[in-house]
């Protein structure tokens, strides 16, 4: 089995800040693979490096094979990466449709043949339940809408692997279940999905394989129940 | 607008532009609505990177100073004729644009706007020190003899300026409603998430500055042979980038007419008070009304009329 | 032409120009350096110092350099209400980066054309006591005119490194600049810090003001020529460093009387420009940044 994404010897430091060191990692095609870890233990940032909007210091990311150590994020997503943030960015002047308008004409372009962006894109927001509110100014949405809207964005890029930054930070028990839903339908239909959460029980729930980083480096890796047994993520979360 | 309303409505402009040159004989209404194209055109260029992409800059005058400069240099050494010029300064302003934007726009967006004042000096001091094209003293250009089936040069100027104007019209509401334009506002937006939803934004932005830079050019090549007399203090007048900006953001940035609407809004008023009261009072009343409308409106007139629009739906 | 008392000459002269060139970019290494807000009206901020000097001087015969410290206060409450402005107008809703720019671009014409309609472009000059006189050190001279300027400003650049690094509300403004979030869990309230700050540097202007019109006559569009001077100092001194900021005032003091020295006074008005460029092309993080 090849790796979709292959992250070796990754390390990116700030100044004299080192925020990640000798991470290699490994993501199968289909996987559902959380990421987890204290707040300021490297997530974001590796998933930054993968999604190209930082450049690593050392090691190397392949993606299908390919080295995109060196390319700029806007290239990295028309090879099939997408990601959402975790303070979503909207596109604010533009309705939520012409938000996804935009990576479908942009990083889809050359692995769909849509004719028409304006279909397509309806048809993604109504995949998210987002169709009602398609003609909507993006920035006025509720907190759980922009969420989704993030991923909607996200999925118009038709990507391999999606990336979703805690996708459901400040969300109440029910929208919670219902983005996870929505998660769990994107990765039947093939896309392989890192998610980086806070919210353990949806994390353990959603993921085949866990991965745990504390303090720029990986702390344990596997099942989500040995995570959870873990004396070294323990520690980490619990700080004893 | 829909597309055979916009080309009716610019082939009635130009038709009654026609007829103005047939009907009129004052030299002051073609000077006047010259300045008043000349400023539209300035604003629409300004506005493809204010308003469509998000980037300030405050080196119109710069640009339009060496648009003009191309003419009276082409004129000087080879003796070309006024589309020749107007050509050429397309290509060195659009350059021009190319080279800022590429030094600074990898960088915070800052820089960029600091750049293009920056710019300014930089060339006006070029041109202070370059005799073949007068110097700091200035140059006279002579008015060619020939003015086509026109009545007078001035007419000719004026039908040029009108024709470029629509041009400038047309490119602007192209490029907004096309699959550029929505990367430009992706980028204006939200850059990051645009580079992450695969636009490159680097690309985008840069054809963002070689345009405007071109149409400001475009603006500037045909003014030696309006005025005549050039020297880098009028031609490098910061009176220029402070039009620029200000139509656009009375107008309103978000839409291609928004420029249109402030440039001609604008311009008639400064005419008049011109001719009326003096024209010190005229640049500051520019000023003062960009400060307003950026703190009180900043969506500018055209925002003023959609919320009006909306509240009435609603 | 090229001789050893005629670079003397212009390495002093360049060195007590940079030295004056300090007073006029401290402001904005505060407000642009620290708190990130591209005041491009603090050069016009300085004219209108140079003003209120020629005003009081020429009036009351005041000393020029009196009326710069003496107006720091209003100065610095004018700066509060435009961080006030400016806070409630572009920073709350995140607009700073086009029409707070354009706001600033605004002022500046306002304040400029305001000087031009009242006093007109004739150049306008102040009269002191030292204006007239130069120190000679063998073949090196220094005019009183450059000097005062170059103390005056040594001063003020010391006074607001002390403040910035021994007080509170000076550490508090270094913090602003560092992590919003801390200094709201420490209580302060980053508004009203950054409105400080804003006040403090536009009260600096004031004083610069006064040097400029000490060193020579001044007109309401000189200001301009200041723009890029500043920027190319702030930036190449690495944002907000005030050390740093001092010595790439030096520097371009040095360069700039130089270039006009050796190759004619016409060109010195690009070398900061140029520098500006080329610091942001190659080294965007400033000379001493990392």
């Amino acid at each position: 089995m090849s790796a979709l994404l292959q992250v070796s010897g990754l390390a990116k430091r700030f100044g004299g800040f080192t925020a990640l060191e000798g991470i290699s990692l490994q993501v199968a095609p289909g996987e559902r693979l959380g990421l987890i870890g204290p707040n300021g233990s490297g997530k974001t940032t590796l998933i930054n490096c993968v999604s190209g909007a930082l450049f690593n210091d050392e090691g190397r990311v392949e993606f299908e094979g390919r080295d995109i150590t060196r390319l700029p994020p806007f290239k990295r997503a028309r090879l099939g990466i997408a990601r959402s943030f975790q303070i979503p960015k909207p596109f604010r002047s533009m309705s939520v449709l012409d938000n996804l308008r935009v990576p479908l004409e942009y990083a889809a372009r050359s692995r769909t043949e849509q004719r028409n962006a304006s279909d397509e894109a309806m048809r993604i927001l109504e995949t998210m339940g987002l169709a009602a509110r398609a003609q909507h100014d993006s920035a006025g949405l509720t907190q759980v809408d922009m969420r989704k809207l993030e991923l909607a964005r996200a999925m118009a890029a038709h990507p391999r692997l999606l990336i979703s930054d805690e996708a459901m930070a400040g969300l109440s028990g029910n929208e919670v279940d219902e983005v996870l839903a929505i998660l769990f339908k994107l990765n039947q239909a093939g896309i392989t999905i890192i998610m980086i959460e806070h919210i353990m029980q949806a994390v353990m729930r959603f993921s085949q394989r866990v991965v745990c980083l504390d303090a720029g480096r990986i702390i344990c890796e596997g099942t989500p129940d040995q995570t959870v047994a873990n004396a070294d993520v323990q520690r980490a979360y619990l700080g004893a | 607008m829909r597309g055979w309303g916009f080309w009716a409505a610019s082939a009635a402009v130009l038709a009654a532009g026609v007829g103005f040159t047939e009907l009129a004989d004052n030299p002051y209404y073609f000077n006047a609505t010259y300045v008043v194209l000349q400023a539209l055109i300035m604003a629409v260029a300004w506005n493809i990177l204010g308003g469509f992409t998000g980037y300030v800059n405050f080196g119109s005058a710069a640009f339009f100073a060496v648009g003009a400069y191309t003419t009276i240099f082409l004129h000087k050494a080879f003796a070309l004729p006024l589309a020749a010029t107007i050509l050429a300064a397309a290509l060195v302003c659009g350059l021009i644009g190319l080279g800022v934007g590429y030094l600074t726009l990898r960088l915070k967006g800052v820089y960029f706007a600091i750049a293009t004042l920056a710019m300014g000096i930089v060339l006006e001091t070029l041109v202070n020190n370059w005799s073949f094209v007068g110097g700091a003293k200035g140059t006279y250009m002579l008015t060619p003899d020939q003015h086509l089936w026109f009545d007078s040069y001035s007419e000719m100027l004026f039908m040029v300026m009108l024709v470029l104007a629509l041009g400038a019209i047309a490119v602007s509401r192209k490029l907004s409603s096309s699959r550029i334009g929505r990367g430009l506002a992706a980028i204006r937006d939200d850059e990051v998430a645009a580079e992450c939803s695969g636009v490159p934004t680097l690309r985008l932005k840069l054809v963002s500055t070689t345009v405007m830079g071109a149409m400001m050019g475009v603006a500037g090549a045909p003014y030696p042979y309006f005025v005549t007399y050039v020297d880098p203090i009028s031609a490098f007048n910061l009176f220029i980038a402070v039009n620029s900006i200000a139509m656009p953001m009375i107008g309103g940035t978000s839409h291609w007419a928004g420029p249109v609407i402030g440039a001609l809004l604008v311009g008639s008023m400064q005419e008049i008070i011109t001719v009326t009261i003096s024209s010190e009072l005229n640049v500051l009343l520019v000023g003062i009304m960009l400060v307003l409308f950026i703190t009180l409106a900043p969506q500018g007139i055209v925002g003023l009329v959609r919320k009006h629009w909306k509240k009435r739906k609603a | 032409m090229f001789s050893a008392d005629l670079f003397a000459n212009a390495v002093v002269s360049g060195l007590l120009l940079g030295g004056f060139y300090a007073a006029v970019a401290i402001g904005l290494a505060i407000v642009f350096g620290q708190l990130d807000i591209v005041n491009i009206a603090h050069p016009a901020f300085v004219i209108v110092g140079s003003y209120t000097a020629y005003i009081f001087n020429t009036t009351f015969g005041f000393d020029p350099v009196l009326v710069g410290v003496a107006a720091m206060p209003l100065f610095f409450a004018v700066g509060v209400a435009i961080y006030r402005i400016y806070y409630a107008a572009f920073e709350r809703t995140g607009q700073e980066s086009l029409s707070g720019l354009a706001f600033f671009f605004g002022l500046m014409f306002i304040i400029e054309v305001t000087l031009i309609l009242v006093y007109g472009v004739d150049y306008r000059l102040v009269s002191a006591g030292y204006s007239g006189n130069t120190l000679s050190f063998g073949y090196v001279d220094l005019p009183l005119r450059m000097l005062v300027p170059f103390l005056v400003s040594l001063t003020l650049t010391a006074a607001i490194w002390l403040y910035l690094s021994r007080t509170f509300m000076g550490r508090a403004i270094q913090a602003v600049a560092q992590d919003r979030g801390a200094l709201q869990l420490m209580g302060a309230d980053p508004v009203r810090i950054k409105q400080w700050a804003f006040g403090l540097g536009i009260a600096t202007a004031a004083v610069a003001g006064a040097l400029l019109i000490i060193i020579g006559p001044v007109e309401p569009s000189v200001g301009r020529q200041y723009i890029g001077r500043v920027f190319a100092i702030v930036v190449l001194g690495g944002m907000g460093s005030i050390q740093g900021m001092l010595i790439a005032a030096l520097l371009l003091g040095v360069t700039e009387n130089m270039v006009s020295t050796f190759y004619g006074p016409s060109w010195a008005p690009a070398v900061a420009f140029g520098v500006l460029l080329l610091t942001l092309a190659l080294r965007p993080s400033g000379l001493f940044g990392r």
